[in-house]
């Protein structure tokens, strides 16, 4: 399944590394970290570009009626 | 067995223009629906003749007026696709009606037709304001100043089944099923208890158990008796509880797990006692609880929590199908199921591929550490809401999924698909090839009938109160032997 597929790709795990040793294991983990990281950054850097510039006013005038 | 089934939704987007002081909704709504272009199917009055929105469920009618507009206005606030669904003005809302389906994988290709159509109808009526007004249009629940407008599901089911054992078994599962498919609020509403994240659009407006309305006073279980099919035989349930989703996940457990519930409801396989004390409030409760952890009174003694009454009806639903053939969509939501219910009751954050509260609240957190704010800054409110934009390069959501960073459920051809061709399986197939074939002389639709105009005669009135005929496998030879409509009315009612 795609999401599943997805989901390695982005773990990046490799669950013979804690066997290598504590150091290898660390350093997975702080490159995986890492990793999570830059994607986080880089997913903010695109929000933020995109983001309606007058939030106070955008939202104080989102008024709706209520419906159904 | 009662797989498979009839469903279907409504789902109602908030609409606002920027830049026009003067803003009336209900304008907007028509200038948006009529800017639409879709073949064939323009000038179609939507037949309110066949409605009683005010039968009760419980076996009485209440008094009120029933709404009929007049001819120029019905069509202007209603246009019928040739996909079979139905693109309409609903008081001040802009809402889509998908076609009847037979499972739940279509319905999200249909709802996300939905999406569709409203921004390609958005970008057309835009071009039509003038200067600096912008029309937009968002698929949530709510304008968080206590305002509600709803996600309804519709599910056929047999009138044998008796009523009262839909609202005892259904209700406590309505009321902890926001957990795998609410769209996440900041902050709450309706004078409820203040939080700063929730896990639910719309908990905040349920205020009774049981009832008719679907505007005030709203009810978990809503008991409107309006079947658009053989009343003798069918049901239609509408379930008003639900959120709008922008995750094809959260929308597909959503009403695929209502479906299953709802085949052991029909079948009386649901024997426990699942019943919640006061699940009005209780709704609430676990809506302001995102950690999942908040537990709750049930009436045979004793506490739960939202996932575990959850894994109460899975357990009953893995025994029930253990027994029976089942369909690899339906096999698809049990799977997904029970994996996310474990999830939940790990970790809910690790969902932020799949459930739309979960994905709400990884954009709004992370964006509050890199910007050093808090939950009740103006830029948190409008990631909220702009989580629900339907313009592709804006809509947050959108965003999301064009980097790939949310779980599917279909692929961007089944929503192609849907827009253009009505499903094979249901009788909106023979509304929707009507129109498509035959639009110029469909005078007007209901979901239970269509009516053609053929010059000279009295109008002829179709019924179709068997939602499973109609289909693609009943008709299509008909449609291929008729070169005109003449003779297809003639061989219909000949």
């Amino acid at each position: 399944m795609a999401d599943q597929t997805q989901k390695k790709k982005q773990g990046g795990g490799d669950e013979g590394a804690s066997a290598k040793g504590d150091d290898a294991g660390q350093k997975k983990i702080a490159k995986k970290g890492e990793e999570l990281k830059e994607e986080m950054d880089s997913l903010i850097d695109e929000i933020d570009e995109v983001l309606e510039e007058n939030a106070e006013e955008f939202v104080k005038n989102y008024v709706q009626r209520g419906g159904e | 067995m009662p797989l498979p089934s009839v469903i279907g939704s409504e789902i109602e987007y908030g609409i606002t223009v920027q830049n026009d002081r003067d803003f009336d909704p209900i304008s907007g709504c028509v200038l948006l629906v009529n800017a639409y272009q879709d073949d064939g199917a323009a000038d179609i009055l939507w037949d309110y003749d066949q409605e009683n929105p005010l039968a009760d469920a419980r076996g009485f009618n209440v008094e009120g007026e029933k709404y009929t507009p007049n001819q120029q206005e019905n069509i202007a606030r209603n246009k019928t696709l040739r996909n079979g669904a139905r693109f309409y003005v609903d008081h001040a809302h802009p809402e889509y009606s998908t076609p009847e389906v037979t499972n739940v994988r279509d319905l999200i290709a249909y709802e996300r037709a939905g999406e569709w159509t409203m921004e390609t109808a958005r970008r057309a009526a835009d071009a039509l304001l003038p200067d600096g007004q912008t029309i937009l249009i968002h698929k949530n629940n709510s304008d968080r100043k206590g305002n509600s407008y709803g996600c309804h599901e519709n599910f056929l089911i047999a009138r044998r089944t008796p009523f009262k054992d839909i609202v005892e078994y259904l209700t406590p599962f309505l009321i902890t099923r926001q957990v795998y498919c609410g769209s996440g609020k900041v902050g709450s509403e309706n004078r409820q208890m203040p939080c700063d994240y929730q896990i639910s659009q719309r908990a905040d407006f349920f205020e009774t158990e049981v009832a008719l309305d679907t505007m005030v006073k709203r009810p978990i279980v809503n008991t409107r008796d309006e079947p658009h099919a053989d009343r003798d035989k069918y049901r239609r349930l509408h379930v008003i509880i639900g959120d709008s989703n922008m995750s094809e996940v959260s929308s597909y457990l959503k009403t695929g797990v209502a479906n299953i519930i709802l085949a052991m409801i029909e079948d009386g396989v649901l024997t426990s006692n699942y019943s919640v004390v006061d699940p009005v409030r209780v709704v609430k409760e676990v809506s302001h609880d995102t950690t999942c952890k908040a537990d709750f009174a049930m009436e045979r003694g004793g506490r739960l929590t939202a996932v575990e009454l959850q894994q109460e009806y899975l357990e009953a639903a893995l025994t029930y199908f253990s027994s029976r053939e089942l369909d690899p969509i339906h096999k698809d939501v049990l799977v997904r199921w029970e994996r996310v219910l474990g999830q939940l009751k790990e970790d809910p954050l690790q969902l932020d591929r799949e459930v739309d509260w979960v994905i709400k609240h990884k954009i709004i957190s992370g964006f509050m550490e890199r910007k050093k704010v808090s939950w009740d800054h103006p830029q948190v409110a409008m990631l909220d809401l702009q989580y629900h934009d339907s313009r592709p390069d804006k809509g947050l959501y959108h965003l999301l999924e064009r980097r790939g960073e949310v779980d599917r459920i279909i692929e961007d051809e089944d929503i192609q698909r849907a827009l253009q061709q009505p499903p094979p399986d249901t009788r909106a197939y023979f509304r929707g090839e009507c129109i498509r074939r035959y639009g110029s002389a469909v005078f007007g639709v209901n979901w239970d009938s269509i009516s053609f105009n053929l010059g000279e005669d009295p109008i002829k009135r179709i019924l179709m109160n068997e939602p499973l005929k109609g289909t693609k496998r009943h008709v299509k030879e008909l449609f291929d032997a008729s070169d005109t409509v003449a003779e297809l009315v003639s061989k219909l009612t000949g």
